[in-house]
Parts: structure tokens; sequence; C-alpha cells
């Protein structure tokens, strides 16, 4: 029971879009071992990026336990949350979301910078990057990568500063059949290799085969685990 | 690291960071341009003052140190001659010829030579008629006039006679009697000058003049005294100028700095979600934001002065006599820091709403 890094108790958030409650969650209880690969499915508005936007401390629940690396987000304050986005999660999302302006390596040392160590990252980061498969595309700006290339920068971003656990939000809703293929075999090879624990929404259930396993969510619930 | 994001960013939008810092550079130019004029034109008139020689200055009764038009009969010149220690005595008549920073004086020319060592002429002579004038390089470099040219001025028509050097009373000096009758000021004059056989006695010169019955009422100074209080700050109307300007810079680069910004959050809503998603704390989305706002106001403030230059080479080619400007450094630091905090002021609206950002609402910005 301790080896869970991930306990959520009775989970719900409701979002208020003016005047009209929108309930998002409605109870969710789940339970991640340290070194997983949970794949979540279920159909759009299921409450699948609201679980990870929970998770991850980009916003509060509205009521129920969510205890992250043994700490309780319930309780946090705006700023704990912001600081425990610096070091215990990454994110990586459809749509890359790296910043333009920066070079890949850039856009990877800003993560370390707010991570809060301005030094390079440890040598062996350069065994991520190969595993990455991005080592010599460092130098160049998003605009000048493929979108396969963008989303394994994104991981490498997500992971430069060792987090508890790695949140991907379909990463490859926006990749071809190759470029998906890389990815998820990229973040197969960091749960296999250096025990990353990673949760992943996807949409395609042979993206989700790539997971130890999954989670079906529906209407706000989870309803199956396998 | 932050450096990088503001560098990156401004780079990344090469249009909007340059409109910004011309726009900032600008009022920055203005104070500057102000300033160099106001002590350009105060310098000038104390080295003119200071190169006629005298010790001691008349002003006609009841004027001021600055105030035109007020004059006092030549006669007086005769009264001083005999005052004890006063070796020479002469009467100047000012007239403007072009607003109030070119004027025109009367002398006579021997005396004032004696005075003060005579003109240095760089080319013809000395008044040879009446209506004869001497003017100063300056003055035959803005209008291109030369030695044996006719020139029209107050109403009436001279005869260039010699270029001068500049740097002794006035940029233009014509006869007395002459610009005494075409000015109707027949038998006037508008200050006198006395060298005393040592400047050492200046101070009991003075006292002793000021407590002559018959000269009561007249502004006596010693002319160290006169030309030390020749300044910016004793010039009301030129200080009140100096801090609308100044006013009007702020408020530029206030306004500048918060419009420009203003569109940058709004364009930037995405990658703000970003850094926040990364763990960027308020203050870290603040501080590049102001980062960058600091950033265009020492941009400004350098293009500010690189256009004060500009401005000062155009003023020296085109109207050096009318003009004196001069490159005052110390206000650098004062127009930059102005142009700064103004900056700083503009980009703390937008910076606070980057910073309030809610990180999935910015992420999911298109
Ligand atoms: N910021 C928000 N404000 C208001 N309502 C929201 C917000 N975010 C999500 N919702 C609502 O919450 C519900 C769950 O949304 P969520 O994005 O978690 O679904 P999802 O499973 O990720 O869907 P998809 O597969 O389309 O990404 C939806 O009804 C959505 O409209
Ligand atoms: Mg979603």
């Amino acid at each position: 029971m301790n080896s869970d890094i991930i306990q959520i108790r009775d989970l719900c958030k409701t979002y208020r879009v003016g005047k009209v409650d929108v309930p998002a969650l409605r109870g969710v209880d789940l339970d991640v071992q340290k070194g997983t690969f949970l794949s979540i499915i279920g159909p759009s508005g299921s409450g699948k990026s609201t679980l990870f936007h929970i998770i991850g401390g980009l916003t509060p629940p509205t009521s129920g336990k969510v205890i992250v690396g043994g700490t309780d987000l319930s309780a946090m304050t705006d700023a704990a949350r912001t600081r425990m986005r610096k070091r215990t999660v990454g994110f990586v999302f459809q749509k890359f979301n790296l910043l333009p302006n920066l070079t890949a390596r850039d856009n990877i040392a800003v993560a370390r910078y707010i991570g809060g160590t301005d030094a390079k990252p440890e040598p062996e980061f350069e065994e991520v990057l190969r595993l990455l498969g991005i080592g010599d595309r460092l130098d160049h700006k998003p605009n000048a990568l493929s979108g396969g290339e963008q989303q394994r920068v994104a991981i490498a971003r997500a992971i430069v500063n060792h987090p508890a656990i790695l949140l991907a939000d379909e990463p490859t809703g926006n990749l071809d059949t190759e470029n998906s293929k890389a990815v998820l075999e990229v973040l197969r090879d960091l749960n296999r290799r250096l025990g990353q624990t990673i949760l992943m929404i996807t949409h395609n259930p042979e993206a989700a085969a790539y997971g130890d396993s999954t989670v079906q969510m529906r209407d706000g619930r989870i309803t199956e685990r396998t | 690291m932050t450096g990088k994001l503001v560098l990156e960013n401004l780079k990344h939008r090469p249009m909007r960071s340059l409109l910004s810092i011309l726009l900032i550079g600008v009022p920055v130019t203005l104070i500057l341009c102000l300033v160099g004029l106001s002590h350009g034109f105060i310098e000038d008139s104390q080295k003119r003052a200071r190169g006629v020689g005298a010790d001691i200055m008349i002003r006609p009764k009841s004027s001021s140190m600055l105030s035109l038009g007020y004059t006092m009969p030549i006669a007086l010149v005769d009264y001083f001659r005999k005052q004890p220690h006063v070796k020479i005595a002469t009467g100047v008549l000012n007239a403007t010829v072009e607003g109030v920073t070119l004027g025109a004086s009367g002398v006579d020319l021997k005396e004032f030579d004696a005075m003060s060592g005579g003109f240095v002429l760089k080319s013809g002579g000395p008044f040879q008629g009446p209506d004869d004038a001497i003017i100063d390089e300056y003055f035959a470099d803005q209008k291109n006039y030369h030695a044996g040219n006719r020139i029209r001025m107050l109403n009436s028509d001279w005869r260039v006679s010699g270029v001068m050097e500049s740097g002794k009373l006035s940029h233009i000096v014509l006869p007395l009697d002459s610009l005494q009758v075409k000015t109707g000021n027949t038998g006037k004059v508008s200050q006198i000058y006395l060298k005393l056989d040592d400047p050492a006695n200046t101070r009991a010169t003075k006292e002793y003049l000021e407590k002559l019955p018959a000269l009561e009422g007249y502004p006596i100074y010693a002319l160290e005294d006169y030309t030390s209080a020749l300044n910016v700050n004793n010039i009301p109307a030129l200080k009140g100028f100096t801090i609308v300007i100044m006013g009007i810079g702020v408020v530029i680069g206030f306004a500048v700095v918060c419009l420009s910004m203003y569109m940058s959050v709004l364009q930037r809503t995405r990658e703000i979600g970003i850094l926040k998603s990364l763990g960027g704390s308020k203050g870290f989305i603040l501080g590049i934001i102001m980062t960058e706002a600091f950033v265009l106001g020492i941009g400004g403030t350098i293009l500010g002065i690189v256009m004060s230059y500009g401005a000062y080479w155009l003023i020296h080619t085109l109207v050096p006599a009318s003009l004196p400007m001069v490159i005052v450094y110390e206000w650098w630091y004062i127009a930059g820091a102005i142009t700064v905090v103004g900056a700083l002021l503009g980009a703390l609206y937008p910076g606070l709403i980057a910073a309030a950002h809610d990180p999935i609402e910015a992420l999911s910005y298109e």
C-alpha cells in the first residue's frame, strides 16, 4: 500500500461556468503504484484531462482526497501546488506545448531552471536524450522539428527534473502512425529502463496496450480497470 | 534564463520591439534636446558675457537680470567714468533679431575694443560706415553670410564689414549710434560695463556704487556673479517646461510599454500557461514581463541618446547661432531613470494579468 504514489479517494471536481455547475469528476477512486505505466481511456468529456490537471496540481479538487507522492493536494495553497509542479510531476500534452522562441535545448533548460537547478542536466540525461533519439536535434527551434521530434523534446523536458509522475495527455493525438509508435516506445522504454511512473490518456486502444494496465473512465467516474 | 526568455521574445517580434524602443526613445530625445538647448543657451550667454572683459555691469532702473527692453540714458556712462577705480566704461544697446535667443548689440567700437581686447576678426574689418555690422562665425554659417554681403535685419539694410570669432558680447555687433536711431532709442543704452583698475576692487566698488544716491534702483552686478547666476534653475519658465516634458516622457514610456506588453501578454497566453505548468510561479512570470519592459526602457534610452546626437548635429549644421545646443551627459542618467520607471510602471498591469492567468485556461488558449 505504501508504494502507491497516487492515492485518490472520492475525488469530485465541479467547474462553475457562469451560474451553471459542470461536474467533471463525480467520485473517482484510484491507486497507482510507483513504476506503473497506466493507460486511461474513455469518451470525450469523461473527465480524463480534469483528473490529470488535479493530479498535476494545475487546479484544486472540489472535494475528496488526492495524495500524490505522500502529500495531500486538497489542502494545498495555490503557491504550494505551483512548487509541487516543479519536481513532482511532468506534463506532456497533445499539442506538444514547446516554447516556440527557444531551441529544444533551451526548452529543456527552462524546465530545469524553473525546477531550481540552473546547471546542465546530469551526464545520465545524455543517455535519456539518446533513448529519445533527439540528441542531434537539440539546437533547433520547434518549428524546425517534426511533430514526433517535438513530442520527444516535450518528454525530455517533462522528465528532466526527475518527476515522480509523468502525465501524458493524448501524447500521440497529433502524430501519424509512425511517429506515434516512436513516442509510445520511448514512453515504454522510460518506464521499463528507468522505472518512470507514467499515466497516459489515449483514445487509441492500440496505444493503450503499451501500458501495464488500463483504466476506463465514463461520466466522471472510473468504470473499469484491467 | 529569464534573460534568455526575454531576449528571444524580443527577437521573435522584431517589429514590435523596435517600434516600442523608437516610441520610448522619442521623448528621451526631446528631454535631452531641451536640456541641451537650455544649457547651451546659458553657456553661450555666459561665455559671451565673460568675453566683454568687464568687472561690473549696470542694468537700467527696475529691470531684472534677464528682462529685455529696459534702457537708461547714455549720459550715465560719463558719470561712471568719474567714479574711483573705473578705468573704462562703455554702454551697449540690445536689440532682438530673431526670437529671444538671437540678439544684436550696438557698441562704441573704440571703447569696447579697449575693454574686451577687441573682436577677433576671421575676415573683413571693423565698421567703416554707420550701416556696417560685424557678425560672428555661427551667425555667418547659419545664414551663409560673408564679409561684404549686404543683409537685412531690424528693418534696415546693413553691410557685413567683418566676421568675428564667436564668444564676445553678441552674435551680431552694430554701431551704437545707428542702432539707437534705428530702434528709436536715441541716447539710450541697455547696460553699462565697467572695467576697473584691478579686478580685486570689484566688491568694494560695487558696494560703493550701490550707496550712491544717484544710482538708487539701478541693479549693479559683479560680472562674475551675473554669469554664475545665469543658470537653468534661475529661469522659471524653462524649469517648468522641462518638468512638463519629463512628465510627457514618463507618460509616453508608460503608455507605450503598457500597450506593447499587454499585446504581448495576450499573444503569449499559451506560453505563460506552459511556464506555469512547468512550475513557474507568479513572481517568475511577473519577473519576465518586468525584465522585458526594463530592456525596452534601456533600449529606448540608448536610442534616444543616439537620436539626440542626430538633433545636435542638425542644429549645429543649420542654426548654430540661434540654438546653441550642448550634450549634457548627466541628463542621460536622469532621462534614462525617468524612462525606465515609466516603462516598469507600464509593465505592471500586463505583468500582473499574466501572473494571474489560470494555467489550464492558458494552455487551452488558441
Ligand atoms: N476549465 C473548465 N471549465 C469548465 N468546464 C470544464 C473545464 N474543463 C473541463 N470542463 C468540463 O469538464 C468535463 C470533463 O472535461 P475533460 O476535459 O476532463 O474531459 P476529457 O475526458 O479530457 O475529454 P477529451 O477526451 O475530449 O479530452 C467536460 O464536460 C468539460 O466540458
Ligand atoms: Mg482531455
